[in-house]
């Protein structure tokens, strides 16, 4: 067990865990930050995509001794009051079904509209292509992350 | 305080004076006292109304939906409605299950009869305050008028309401009247989704609660021999190994919950997922060989054996279909295969328990709660009425949770270990446990006359536990001599309902076939089927037809013209579908293009009959992702096992599709005829593949026949 000092959605958080602990089981079960989903744990289904100095990381892959002083963003941080544009456009183009694996495909979005603020239809296809919602709501998901660039 | 049934509706209507409930951002400010008017619905004094949602939701949306309908026959501003999800109770609602596609069709009549009971009981109280004739008043959005220009709002009158006597019968809407059905109404959850709050079983975290995780045998036909779990007692945070036994008790009346592969289990228990699942690593396990180790090339070969094997009985037999094969100037005949599935929904499977001496609380993602109960009844040897069961919301099931064995296995570790506890399966525990939809195979025969008729036709299906084959559902009751067969292998591999259980494969096969035979009688695929259709519609074949043959033929009349089918645009090739099922019917035409030499489905044209469309929004949305749910299996997925172990464990080597595969635009059209509402959740699913196998054949050359198509294909791209 080590102490470590997080930079977590711009406040500092203290954890005692294991070094090898995965960000993401060191988020749901210590910081009770649940947004952050686990779908996989071996970063093939991006459903517990956080940002790591603004870029999309796979947190079940990545230990906690690893990230260091880096800014960690979850979901729960996105926006002050939820208020992003791409949460925005979620709702409003209804995407979710079961809901399960939408905030880290939101997260993922985040990331590639801080690089490429408005996305063509392959762009988004690449980008994304790594967030799984076995639902199927990617029609609508490629929808949102355009009316989300349009807003912002 | 009592309840009491309604004519007509079953509805249960019981009287209580709870007086708590959740604040969301509604328009009006959140009560500290709230009236209930019966078990589907509080109002409070200034009008705000909380709708309770009966029903367990899976990513189907009838968390919205079903609210809708009781909030249309109230008569509310849908933005003063606030939605709970309720727990299982089975005093006040009748079949709180999510399987079928029947939610909305079964609930569709008592969730109406609870809101228009709420509303005439409010109109009586209004009359009685005011006293005036109850007929000189009318609701608008959550006003009582009177004729005199008089207004009181629903708040006002609530707790009088509530002591009103139940009327015995109730005028429902005229469903041209209706405001909230029929609208696009945003997911009620939405909010809490993109926001990353605690909605899913997985989200639990509770006082006390402690972590566990199972270990089953690698395979199946293994059970356990012997274990040590001395260096995993003694690593960090662990709590306890144990093992468990989840079989139910001999004579116990069988229960969803109790379809299992592996009821002997190794549990860690700890306090915290990532400990749990390094200790359940350095478990020392020795497993024995109890049953037969299955690989999938003996499915094969046995379900290929029963494809040249006549049943002792035929399923259904019409005329002579030995002569009109023997007679036929054309045969054409084809053999299907699909292999296993997992469900995979995102969320792994998990539950919530805290078993005490005298009862037992539960909590989790359960399709189907009254069931699992009933199971941890007779395991934990408690009375039913001493177990509370929550649902929470589901991140997606697919049929996978209607076998809720892991809330058994959740309430048998509580009671184990004395403590509440969470148990998380990891992906891989889930995907290696079963509960797979099972391997398939089928054989379709056609007959044609010498004027390109069709005279005989002729399916046998085989699958492991039971065929596929629908003996009952078109082309049967089109054609004079028809002729359905089963066959049934049985396996140690344990299988379950998936998403549009045997339609999902059926659908597909059957329509590319039709297409093969429409082809082979120089037909045009869509006047092919309708043809069919005006046999059905005007002289059927028999008399157990599983289907109306006119709204079948009115979906592929809708999607011909909205496709505009026949004009020919260069480059683009089409492929039609049409299936019935969950009592619902759906067309669907593809466009496929080829790019780089990939095929790539640019548009799916859908044309839907579910009756009554309640929420719009969802109801595209639940086609779109039924149908992009249905591309990516028949292309990519698959189950294979090896002496019993399967191949398959995660995402890394089962292939679910993906963002860069999904259809690039999907359009959908309900057909508007008032009908009361049907299936909605699996009927998108099942056609799908047959259009895109038939556009496939037109954009490649090339037929397919053995799922997933990624094994002999081009990949969609």
């Amino acid at each position: 067990m080590a102490n470590f000092n997080l930079n977590i959605n711009g406040k500092v958080k203290q954890v005692d865990v294991d070094p090898d602990t995965p960000m993401l089981w060191v988020l749901r079960d210590h910081i009770k930050l649940v947004g952050t989903k686990f779908g996989c744990g071996i970063s093939q289904c991006g459903a517990c995509t956080i940002h790591l100095d603004g870029e999309a990381v796979r947190s079940c892959s990545v230990p906690v001794s690893t990230v260091g002083d880096k800014s960690i963003t979850t979901i729960e941080g996105l926006s002050e009051n939820g208020d992003h544009p791409l949460q925005k456009a979620w709702v409003e183009v209804d995407v979710p079904q079961c809901g399960y694996c939408q905030a880290g495909q939101i997260m993922n979005a985040a990331a590639l509209l801080e690089k490429n603020p408005s996305p063509s239809d392959d762009d988004i296809a690449k980008a994304m292509n790594g967030n799984i919602c076995r639902c199927g709501t990617y029609t609508r998901i490629k929808k949102a992350i355009k009316t989300a660039a349009e807003m912002s | 305080m009592k309840a009491s049934a309604l004519g007509g509706g079953g509805m249960m209507i019981g009287f209580s004076w709870l007086a708590s409930c959740k604040p969301g951002e509604q328009a009006a400010d959140i009560p500290k006292e709230w009236f209930n008017v019966n078990a589907f619905l509080k109002i409070e004094k200034n009008g705000l109304v909380t709708i309770m949602s009966p029903n367990p939701e899976i990513g189907q949306n009838v968390k919205t939906a079903m609210p809708m309908i009781v909030a249309e026959e109230l008569d509310v501003d849908w933005k003063n409605v606030i939605v709970e999800q309720a727990g299982l109770n089975t005093v006040d609602y009748t079949r709180q299950l999510a399987g079928g596609s029947q939610s909305i069709r079964q609930g569709w009549q008592s969730l109406r009869m609870a809101g228009a009971t709420a509303r005439r009981m409010l109109l009586e109280a209004a009359a009685k305050q005011l006293e005036v004739p109850v007929e000189e008043l009318t609701t608008d959005s959550g006003v009582i008028k009177h004729t005199s220009g008089k207004t009181v709002g629903y708040g006002e009158v609530a707790s009088v309401a509530a002591t009103m006597v139940i009327p015995e019968e109730i005028e429902l809407k005229d469903p041209k009247d209706f405001k909230i059905i029929g609208t696009d109404v945003g997911n009620v959850d939405a909010p809490k989704i993109v926001n990353g709050e605690p909605l899913f079983g997985l989200d639990i975290d509770k006082e006390g609660m402690l972590i566990a995780m199972i270990q089953h045998p690698p395979s199946f036909g293994m059970k356990l021999k012997s274990l040590d779990a001395s260096k995993a007692k003694a690593m960090p945070g662990i709590k306890d190994v144990i093992t468990i036994n989840t079989n139910v008790p001999e004579g116990a009346e069988e229960q969803w919950s109790d379809v299992n592969a592996f009821n002997e289990l190794v549990v860690v228990v700890g306090n915290t997922t990532w400990e749990v699942m390094k200790a359940k690593k350095a478990l020392n396990i020795t497993w024995d060989q109890d049953t037969k180790l299955e690989s999938s090339i003996d499915h094969e070969v046995a379900l290929s054996d029963l494809m040249n094997k006549k049943p002792e009985e035929a399923t259904r037999k019409d005329g002579n279909p030995t002569s009109a094969f023997k007679n036929a100037a054309k045969v054409v005949e084809r053999t299907y295969s699909a292999p296993f599935l997992a469900h995979n929904p995102m969320e792994p499977m998990n539950f919530y328990a805290n078993v005490t001496a005298d009862k037992a609380e539960l909590e989790g993602p359960i399709q189907t709660p009254e069931y699992l109960r009933k199971t941890v009844a007779v395991v934990l040897g408690l009375p039913e009425d001493k177990i509370d069961i929550m649902m929470t919301r589901m991140g997606g099931g697919f049929g996978r949770r209607l076998y809720g064995h892991f809330g058994t296995e959740a309430a048998v570790i509580s009671q184990k270990i004395n403590a509440p506890v969470k148990l998380v399966y990891t992906r891989e525990d889930d995907m290696t446990q079963g509960t797979y939809r099972p391997a398939y195979k089928v054989k379709y025969r056609a007959a044609l006359d010498k004027n390109n008729k069709l005279t005989g036709f002729h399916v046998r299906g085989a699958g492991v536990h039971g065929s596929p084959v629908f003996a009952n559902r078109f082309p049967a009751g089109t054609v004079d001599n028809y002729l359905a067969e089963d066959h049934r292998l049985d396996s140690n591999i344990s299988t379950g309902a998936w998403r549009a259980p045997r339609s999902n494969f059926m659908a597909g096969i059957e329509q590319a076939f039709l297409d093969e035979v429409a082809e082979a009688a120089g037909k045009d695929p869509i006047d092919f089927r309708l043809e069919l259709f005006d046999r059905a519609i005007n002289d059927p074949v028999g008399e157990k037809n599983d289907y109306d043959a006119a709204r079948y033929a009115g979906v592929l009349k809708l999607v011909k013209e909205k496709a505009n089918w026949g004009a020919d645009t260069p480059g683009v090739h089409r492929g039609v579908s049409a299936y019935y099922c969950h009592n619902s019917y759906v067309a669907q035409v593809v466009d496929m293009v080829m790019e780089n030499d990939k095929p790539i489905v640019k548009k799916v044209w859908c044309a839907v009959d579910c009756g009554i469309v309640i929420n719009t929004s969802n109801a595209r949305n639940q086609i779109e992702g039924g149908l992009i749910d249905g591309i990516g299996h028949t292309m990519y997925s698959a189950m294979t096992f090896k002496d019993g172990q399967p191949d398959q464990r995660n995402f890394d080597n089962y292939r679910l599709i993906k963002h860069a595969e999904a259809p690039l635009e999907i359009e959908t059209f309900f057909v508007d005829n008032g009908i009361d509402p049907t299936g909605l959740g699996e009927p998108g699913l099942p056609p799908i593949s047959g259009a895109v196998m038939n556009a496939m054949a037109k954009a490649t050359g090339k037929r397919l026949y053995n799922q997933p198509f990624v094994n002999e294909a081009l990949v969609l791209g």
